[in-house]
């Protein structure tokens, strides 16, 4: 079970890291998480062809770091995800704060006697 | 490995971890009533703890500090919020000075322990809350626990730029 999520965590974490490990995506990110931007807007701030830029963003929206949704003919991008993204990892680390001493609660009770003393 | 399930929720920024120890219940609340048992889990390997008062009781402080490899010192004090000996314990963690007076600026947690016994051992179910989001990470940035990776930095970065 704790492998099954380990997996998962993994997968997310790689997805995470490779889309933001571009330049590009790292910019539109900071834009669409100031306010929602359609992908026409966003195409326009950038030398490269507007399906590149539609790439872009849908490796961050792969990733969780953006949701689109269409209204009529424009597909407008927003991040509020990627600080709830950011919690996930957050709690991720507190997560090995915790293991870590789990793990030593475990070595500390394992070196008792029978009789362990009172207070 | 005694952790057993982890459950991270997001929208409230509770962390909530069970882990099963072969030991009764009794024993697990003890290494939170004995204060050398606790300065010796409670701080990260890299950042040992010293308790240097111990009061778990409604009401009550446990007044600790942590010392890095540069020899560091960072200083917190549990308020003891309610005990129910051996079933668990109730507190907020905040940091504080030097003379364990409260440092309001930084973000406090609140911790839940309960300990049942679970299949001769003990379950124990730690519920650990962050008022906001940025606490946590301000928590995190202050590097009193171990592992803080590039990932979280890259995030932050972004949500700032």
């Amino acid at each position: 079970m704790s492998s099954d999520r380990d997996t998962q965590d993994e997968d997310r974490a790689d997805a995470l890291f490779h889309a933001l490990a571009d330049r590009t995506r790292r910019d539109i990110m900071r834009r669409v998480l100031r306010g929602e931007h359609s992908v026409t807007t966003l195409a326009a701030k950038y030398d490269m062809s507007f399906a590149a830029v539609q790439k872009h963003v849908a490796v961050l929206e792969k990733a969780g770091l953006v949701i689109k949704r269409r209204t009529g003919r424009e597909q407008l991008a927003s991040g509020d995800v990627a600080a709830v993204r950011s919690v996930a990892s957050m709690l991720g680390e507190l997560e090995d704060v915790w293991r870590g001493r789990i793990g030593r609660m475990d070595e500390l009770l394992a070196l008792d006697t029978p009789a362990p003393p009172t207070l | 490995m005694p952790v057993t399930d982890v459950t991270p929720d997001i929208d409230n920024r509770t962390l909530t971890i069970t882990a099963d120890f072969a030991a009764p219940v009794e024993r697990v609340f003890q290494v939170y009533a004995d204060p050398r048992q606790l300065e010796r889990i409670w701080g990260p390997p890299t950042h040992p703890a010293t308790v240097v008062d111990h009061d778990l009781n409604p009401g009550g402080r446990v007044n600790y500090f942590m010392t890095g490899p540069e020899g560091e010192k960072f200083y917190g004090t549990w308020l003891v919020e309610s005990v129910d000996a051996p079933k668990g314990f109730a507190f907020d963690d905040a940091f504080t000075d030097d003379a364990f007076a409260i440092n309001a600026d930084l973000p406090v947690s609140k911790n839940v322990f309960a300990f049942s016994e679970y299949q001769g051992g003990t379950r124990a179910v730690y519920t650990s809350t962050y008022a906001t989001a940025e606490g946590l990470q301000q928590v995190l940035d202050m590097g009193v626990v171990e592992g803080a990776s590039g990932a979280i930095n890259q995030i932050d970065t972004l949500l700032a730029g």
